[in-house]
Formats: structure tokens, sequence, C-alpha cells
């Protein structure tokens, strides 16, 4: 009997695996497709003080094993994700949630981190400075290591949840990123986010998608992500939650070999809704076909020494 | 939502560029004409999104027409009966039928026609006057005017050219019909538009927009009405014309 459960800054999860922000909604489109609570975690849409649009459409193009969206965190803003969402996806979902937050400011993540705060639900708030597709925002914060610090710290002052700082790919050292992070007390790092991306339509000879550019997910960033994963796990001493293009029971493995403690599952969700489902109904197999007891254990284990 | 894997049971050219494919496997969660359906190809990441034109439900039948506009579809053209494609089906709102009055007319222009089809058939099943318009470039590009009239469901033709039919857009018809009390329509944005502008009667607009998921996910394909954010994969893809924000 093959041992799933993984902990995160604590908090036990049943396995590792987590559908990741913005490819679950709040839930509502999958719950009456599987149970909920086979889940790992879910990591709700990308929440903003205020409600937001998002980008003009078209917002999604196809690439060879992947999407670029540029979605630009659609989202009905934090007081409706506390009143309304939070309490509908209550009636699915009995494990602590993780709350993916954004802002175009410091005080905006600091505000949104607060009200957060006072949802039990909340097991942990993931802080997106990562999202390619807001401009004057999110990735500006995730690009510099002293802003990544400075968003860390403030969200650290309003909230006793554990913290942890999505990280976006988009930059030339992510490692300098992810420490300066742990420095300013996040308790935990995810990454990544979706590479910055772009399609061109050769009938219209114009970009595919209204904002030029987007985020590339799907499989073909799994090896982007999973060395980023491996090189930041090197690095410090916090908890990585890994994503980037993970579709299958071997790929969440193989993350957690990386150095990922938990792994998200993205753009898999979206061409596969019961993706999910499948990795976790796969794992054991796939687990024990390669002599592993228990998945808690080969975190990291592809480094030649472990720490912690 | 249900998925299965459904057999093509035919896949045939009727008009240049357009195709009909007949599937069989679960239609279950198709209950209403102007849902749409998601197929995986294989090589291809994303689903393609494709209206549903008719079910047969004795035989499980499901179909479909489309366009071959690119890649993905040019790949669908060449598939035959034996292979399988895995299908999401029962996406999207659908028509809603309850809402027409009594006299309804239903516009469907190029690859908005087919899901027209059903569309009219259920319309006249519920006790309706149901009369068709259908606009095409060009009288080649003519489809479904005789599968219409074996139905008994008047059709009046318009092509841009003149080639075939009334000349002019699908609005050029509306003069020789009796006013219409509501309508349905699917077709390219700029004829939901004038259709919106012509009539005076409540109806309902089919939209298209590029789909992550396809079932309310991804919010690739949001747009604004006078009632908020809608997903055009789940919300719609039909709006009552009372909420359409152009």
């Amino acid at each position: 009997m093959v041992n799933l459960q993984t902990t995160l800054s604590g908090i036990p999860l049943d396995n590792p695996v987590i559908p990741a922000s913005g490819t679950f909604g709040f839930g509502e489109e999958f719950a009456p497709l599987y149970d909920l609570n086979i889940l790992g975690s879910i990591s709700i849409k990308g929440t903003t003080r205020e409600a937001r649009f998002g980008n003009p459409t078209p917002r999604i193009a196809e690439c060879t094993a992947g999407l670029i969206n540029s979605v630009g965190l659609q989202n009905p803003g934090v007081e409706k994700v506390v009143t309304e969402e939070l309490p509908r996806l209550a009636t699915h979902f009995g494990k602590p949630v993780i709350a993916n937050i954004s802002g175009f400011s410091i005080e905006e993540y600091a505000d949104c981190a607060a009200r957060m705060d006072q949802a039990e639900q909340i097991g942990i708030i993931e802080v997106n400075v990562s999202c390619p597709n807001v401009h004057g925002g999110g990735i500006s914060f995730g690009t510099d290591p002293a802003a990544a610090a400075a968003v860390t710290r403030a969200v650290k002052a309003v909230t006793k949840k554990p913290v942890y700082i999505k990280l976006t790919p988009n930059v030339t050292d992510i490692v300098s990123i992810a420490k300066a992070c742990e420095d300013a007390g996040a308790d935990g790092l995810a990454l990544i986010n979706t590479l910055l991306g772009m399609r061109i339509d050769l009938k219209r000879k114009k970009p595919v998608i209204a904002n030029k550019m987007g985020g590339f997910s799907g499989p073909a960033i799994f090896p982007v992500a999973l060395r980023m994963v491996y090189q930041v796990y090197e690095a410090v001493q916090i908890p990585i939650i890994g994503m980037g293009g993970v579709s299958t029971a071997d790929d969440v493995i193989e993350m957690m070999l990386a150095g990922a403690a938990a792994v998200q599952i993205g753009a898999a969700n979206l061409v596969n809704p019961w993706a999910c489902r499948d990795i976790i109904r796969d794992l054991p197999c796939r687990a024990e076909y390669y002599g592993i007891q228990s998945l808690s254990e080969i975190i990291g284990a592809a480094h030649e020494t472990k720490h912690g | 939502m249900k998925q299965d894997i459904f057999h093509i049971r035919e896949n045939i050219q009727i008009a240049p560029g357009m195709y009909e494919m007949a599937l069989e496997g679960d239609i279950s969660a198709i209950t209403k004409p102007g849902q749409f359906v998601n197929i995986a190809l294989e090589g291809f990441y994303l689903r393609r999104p494709l209206s549903v034109h008719d079910v047969e439900p004795a035989a499980g039948i499901l179909r479909v027409i489309y366009k071959a506009v690119g890649r993905g579809t040019e790949v669908l053209t060449g598939m035959t009966p034996g292979e399988t494609l895995d299908v999401l089906t029962g996406l999207g709102n659908g028509f809603d039928i309850e809402a027409a009055g009594k006299n309804t007319l239903v516009i469907g222009g190029g690859a908005g026609a087919p899901p027209m089809y059903w569309t009219a058939k259920a319309l006249r099943d519920s006790g309706r006057k149901v009369t068709a318009i259908l606009g095409f470039n060009t009288g080649k590009e003519v489809i479904l005017q005789q599968k219409f009239a074996d139905e008994g469901i008047s059709v009046v033709i318009t092509t841009a050219d003149g080639s075939l039919g009334t000349k002019g857009f699908v609005t050029a018809a509306l003069e020789q019909l009796s006013t219409p009390d509501y309508t349905f329509s699917c077709g390219p944005e700029p004829m939901l538009r004038a259709v919106y502008d012509a009539l005076d009667c409540g109806g309902q607009f089919s939209f298209e927009e590029r789909m992550g998921c396809g079932f309310g996910a991804c919010m690739g394909c949001s747009c604004k009405t006078k009632y908020g954010t809608k997903r055009i994969c789940k919300d719609g893809p039909v709006l009552k014309k009372e909420e359409i924000v152009w």
C-alpha cells in the first residue's frame, strides 16, 4: 500500500495533487464530475481586491502541447470570493483551500490577504507575483528580488496563515527571487507560473490573442518547470509546490523527485476535466511500479545530497 | 457534461469546405438545440468545439456539420467511419425553446446554419409556426435547404452574391416574411448584430468565441452582458436579446 500523504507547512494533504489556480475556477464546474474531496487541496481562481473582467477576447491560443491564455485575472473581487464562492465551495470540498491572490500595489496584496485571513477554509495563501497578463502589477513584483520580498513581508504582516509565493519563470535567475522570498519570511514557494508566449494567425497575419502575448502552459513547459523546481530546491529550505505542464501520475512523481512537496495540475484540467481524478487514481500504481512506498519520502530525492 | 468515445459512422463533404459527421455514442447529456460538443483530436492540445446539428436518440447518433477552417478541422475531414473520437457532450446552455412566441423565425448564417435545423424542428414539434432564413456567401455554399423542406419547414435562402435565392444578407429576406414575434439566430457576429437591429421582437442569439476548456473553467471566452460577465461556453453560447452588449 503506497502512502500518498504529504505536508505543506504543517497542513497534512491526503495526496500531493492540487488543481492549479485559474484552471479550476472555484470548483463549481468540476463538482458534478467527481468527488472533489479526493483532491489534496484546491488552489482557487486568482483573486484581486476589486472585481476584474480581465483582458479583451480572444484570450486563448492553441500551441503544440499546450495553450496560451491572457485571461488577465478575471474574478469577482475578494469580498465576493470570501462571502459567496468559498461557502459554495465548502458544500463540495471540506479540506483546507489555497487562496491565490494578486494585486497592483503592495497595499492591494495586503488588503486581499487580510480578507482571506478571515476565512477559516483557507489553509494557505498563495501570492501570485507572476501573472504575465496584467500590466503595472503582478509580474513586476515577481521579476525583482526586492519587490518580491516587499510583497512577501506585507502579506506576512497581515496573516497567520502560511504564505506561499508563486514565482514566474520569466526571469534570468529564479533562484535569487526564491531566496529573497524565503529571507523575507515566505513559508513556501509555488512554481512555475506560465511562460510568456505568443502566436500569430497566419491568415490574418496578426497576433491570435487580443493582448498580443499571454501565458504559455501545458505539457510543453514541463521540463522547464521541473528544472526550476530542481534549482530552487537546492537553494531554499522552505517547501515547494511544483507545477507546470504536469499531466500524469508519472509527472507528479518526477516533480516530487525534483523537490516538490505537492504538485499542482493546471492546463490538463482544461482538456480532460477528470485529469486530477485520473492522476490520483493512477498514483499508487505508478509509485509502486517505481518502487516507491511513500511519496513524501521521495521529495527532492533526485538531488545528490538531501537537505532539511 | 459527459465524456464518451464516439464511433464515426459517416463523414462526408456536403459543400465546398463543409462536412457532415455522424457519431455514435452516449448522447444523453445533449438536451437542447444550440448546445455544442468538444472533440479531442490526436496531435492537438485543445478540443474542437462544434455545434450540434441534430441528434437521433433512438440510434444514439450525434450529427455535426463543420467547416474546415484550420489544421484541426482539416484533420477531422480525413477521418473515416470506424475511427473513434473522444467527445465531451452537453456543453453550453442551448436555445430556450419555451421562451418563443407562436410565429418564430430562425436565422442561420454560413457555418451557423447547422444548429438551426434541430432548433427549427424542436420549435415545430412544440406547436409553433417556424420559418427559416439561411444565408450564405454564394450558391455553391448553400446547405440544408432540402433538409428543412423535407421537415415541412419553410426556408428562405439568401446569398451575398445573389447566385441563389434572395440577393443580400439574411436581413434582405425579412421583408418577404410576415413579422415574427420571436427569433433564434446563429452566425457571424455582424449577422447577429444586423438581425438584432432589424427586428423589434425578442430573441436569442448564439455567439462564438475562442475557447480554452469549453465547460466554464478557464474564463477564456468571457463576455460582458447587461447582467454581468458571462462565459460563452458555459453561460452561453446563447444570449437573450435583452442581455446583449455589443
